[in-house]
């Protein structure tokens, strides 16, 4: 944990270094694809130090200068599978973003999707000191919050402070200088698996870039896919990917669950190569052309070529129905769906007050997905597409590039997270007497 | 024909390849490409065209070629010589420090040379060497105003108030005006001789002149060969007092030789050879006469 908490403050540092130097690039590690945006921060209120959220919700801080995409390669079920194939497909991406920006990147932010995410609701509560709030009892709430044992090999992704409470008050989003006795604290905590986190760092090292942030991909495809009163009355965004489907669940601008389906684009592809006897790619582009979830009496006449190249002319010949295609489809995405509809049960979704569902990443775009996940997830189902971000290419507009959007927004107005408040000044003897006994045991 | 499934496009670059790119997208290389490689490109053309000896020959030409043309251009020529400010002698002696012959361009004057030669004449204090308008070099010296005579093995000299020669003299009666120094020595202490003959009031009328003795104090020569030997030190105060003795008891109309006032508590006065048989006879017969305090 503590060591979590240095490697995040070191994250920050970098990322406050990359800040100011102008130019950071967000790199979003899927399965099917990895983009590479390249963002400098030139804005009018840049230097300027305002509280709070900036003009245009903060975008105007910054400007997509360089966008890139490249099929992704090694990556499965959002985890880097095959470094020296993932480190390939970053280099290709970052490399041509560059190009494009005519600048060269030293720091990186990145997301990912899969790593079996974990939800944590944490809470803690401390005496104030004096008799107003201050930043010290800030930290020291947030520490003292039990945490669960989460395991050793699972790593802590995001700690959110979600709530503050005074005495009898709940709701506080910044209980700085208030009056009051009790301060509580609701943490929500995302923990991964620590191997991906760690092989995703030594993959970005390797590139001869330095990680200056890292987020889960749910989270910032919620930041950038939701409107502002979706996040502030409770919506769960969906981010259909390739290899993993991820939830995130918002609530008064902050996000309170998370976790992932293992199953995404990839395995419908998967179903259909399966299905129809064909290559992936030959699957994949079926997927994307013809591809569907309803099925209609026109589709039965609409035949697909679906060729081959075993030079056998009947095999080479072969059609298929597009009623067909989504007969293969269907049972796939509704698994997805349904999966994801038991873990928002689980996460007892259907108590919030807005349960608004917003489905995002490229998978979002089957056609009639829509009318499929309201049968499925409930009625307010829509369709997300990512804020529209300066400079941003046309081509990288899409539900696809929702994360990648997100990033660069939470790059700009980072949340909070508990390792930007001072460690509690109590606990800090004891720690530095046994890193000095450490130390000496070390060198002598 | 079988349709051939293209390959998948893998494109990835190479780890060096990659490097590359990233150290050309470095700012400092980039600005130096951009600058560093013309100006390398300039000057190594540069170098291999003036490679060849006739080629710098040539440049050399065409550069002195338009300085001159330059140079003289008719606003910078100096056609004429004016010296003010110095009398016929002098400017003649300035005027034949010019070896040069007009016109001559103004940038091969060497101004500061030329006030250096005519400052270093004898008769010239200060000169302003300038080329003013109309195309003249003008001069305007200050002459040196001399304030005594000095009389060296070598002849009479005049001497300012500085110590400085200020020319030379053929003859003492051209000069009355002047009061007349002897001695080594002297030049530092023009104004303390000044200073004696101007505080020599009464006496100044049988006064002769001024000899510095051992470049350290003065001894006042009076007419007759008389001496009066002025101390190291105040020697205006040991002057006023022989005065003052002089108009009281007219120590100087008599036989005395020498007035030694170097140790000035205890005044001493030489009698000539006679005055001492006199005074010895006089003595002898009773008539005697105190001279001093």
């Amino acid at each position: 944990m503590r060591d979590l908490y240095e490697t995040q403050r070191a994250m920050r540092n970098v990322r406050k270094a990359a800040m100011q130097r102008g130019v950071i690039a967000i790199l979003d590690v899927g399965t099917s694809k990895i983009a590479c945006l390249v963002l400098r921060f030139d804005g009018p209120d840049r230097l300027g130090d305002n509280d709070g959220v900036g003009s245009l919700a903060g975008q105007s801080r910054f400007r997509v200068i360089g966008a890139a995409t490249t099929r992704s390669r090694g990556v499965r079920f959002g985890e880097i599978d095959a470094m020296q194939e993932t480190e390939r497909a970053i280099r290709t991406a970052v490399q041509a973003a560059q190009k494009m920006a005519e600048v060269r990147v030293d720091h990186v932010i990145a997301c990912f999707a899969g790593a079996r995410p974990r939800s944590y609701g944490l809470d803690g509560s401390v005496d104030v000191a004096d008799n107003f709030v201050t930043e010290g009892d800030i930290g020291r709430v947030l520490a003292a919050c039990d945490v669960p044992d989460f395991g050793e090999d699972r790593d802590v992704l995001h700690a959110q402070p979600v709530n503050f409470a005074l005495d009898h008050r709940s709701g506080l989003a910044d209980p700085r200088g208030q009056m009051g006795s009790t301060l509580a604290t609701d943490l929500h905590l995302l923990t991964v698996d620590a191997t991906a986190i760690r092989n995703l760092f030594f993959c970005i090292k390797r590139c001869d870039l330095e990680l200056a942030g890292i987020a889960s991909s749910a989270y910032v495809s919620g930041v950038s896919s939701l409107v502002e009163d979706e996040q502030e009355l409770g919506a769960a965004c969906i981010d259909m990917g390739g290899g993993s489907t991820s939830l995130s669940v918002f609530m008064k601008k902050h996000m309170i669950y998370s976790d992932a389906v293992r199953m995404g684009g990839d395995h419908v592809t998967g179903d259909i190569s399966m299905g129809l006897q064909v290559p992936m790619q030959t699957a994949e582009r079926i997927k994307t052309f013809y591809g569907g979830v309803v099925a209609t009496g026109m589709d039965d006449r609409e035949m697909i070529e679906i060729g081959g190249d075993t030079g056998d002319w009947e095999r080479d010949r072969r059609t298929v129905s597009r009623a067909e295609l989504i007969g293969i489809m269907r049972p796939r995405i509704e698994e997805i769906l349904e999966e994801v509809r038991a873990r928002l049960d689980a996460a007892g979704f259907e108590y919030l007050p807005s349960q608004q569902i917003v489905l995002t990443g490229g998978g979002s775009q089957i056609p009639g997905l829509d009318g499929l996940a309201a049968k499925i997830l409930g009625q307010q189902v829509r369709l997300g597409r990512p804020l529209r971000v300066q400079g941003l290419p046309q081509a990288a507009t899409g539900p696809a590039f929702s994360s990648s959007v997100g990033l660069a927004l939470f790059a700009a107005n980072p949340q909070d997270e508990w390792w930007d408040f001072d460690v509690p000044a109590e606990t800090y003897p004891a720690r530095s007497l046994k890193r000095a006994v450490k130390w000496f045991r070390d060198n002598w | 024909m079988r349709p051939v499934t293209r390959p998948i496009r893998d494109p990835a670059p190479s780890k060096w390849g990659y490097r590359w790119q990233r150290w050309m997208l470095t700012p400092g290389v980039r600005t130096g490409l951009r600058l560093g490689v013309p100006a390398l490109i300039i000057a190594a053309i540069a170098g291999g065209w003036s490679m060849n000896a006739s080629n710098r020959a040539l440049l050399a030409e065409r550069i002195s070629a338009a300085q001159q043309a330059f140079q003289e251009r008719p606003q910078f020529m100096v056609s004429g010589l004016a010296v003010s400010g110095a009398d016929e002698e002098l400017a003649d002696a300035v005027a034949s420090l010019m070896d040069t012959e007009f016109p001559v361009s103004s940038f091969d004057l060497d101004l500061n040379k030329l006030r250096d030669d005519v400052v270093a004449l004898d008769a010239v204090a200060e000169a302003r060497v300038r080329v003013g308008d109309a195309g003249a070099l003008e001069i305007n010296v200050t002459p040196r105003v001399p304030v005594a005579i000095w009389r060296t093995p070598d002849g009479l000299r005049m001497i300012d108030a500085e110590g400085v020669f200020a020319g030379d003299l053929a003859a003492r009666v051209d000069r009355l005006d002047l009061p007349l120094i002897g001695g080594e020595g002297v030049q530092g202490h023009i104004d303390e001789a000044l200073t004696l003959f101007r505080s020599a009031g009464p006496i100044a009328d049988r006064m002769r002149g001024l000899v510095r003795v051992s470049g350290r104090r003065w001894n006042m020569v009076l007419e007759d060969g008389q001496q009066l030997l002025l101390p190291a030190d105040a020697p205006v105060e040991a002057l006023d007092r022989i005065i003052a003795l002089h108009e009281a008891q007219d120590l100087l109309d008599r036989d005395v030789a020498i007035v030694d006032m170097r140790m000035p508590q205890r005044p001493t006065v030489r009698m000539n050879q006679e005055a001492v048989a006199a005074t010895r006879n006089a003595a002898t017969t009773g008539r005697i006469q105190q001279v001093g305090q």
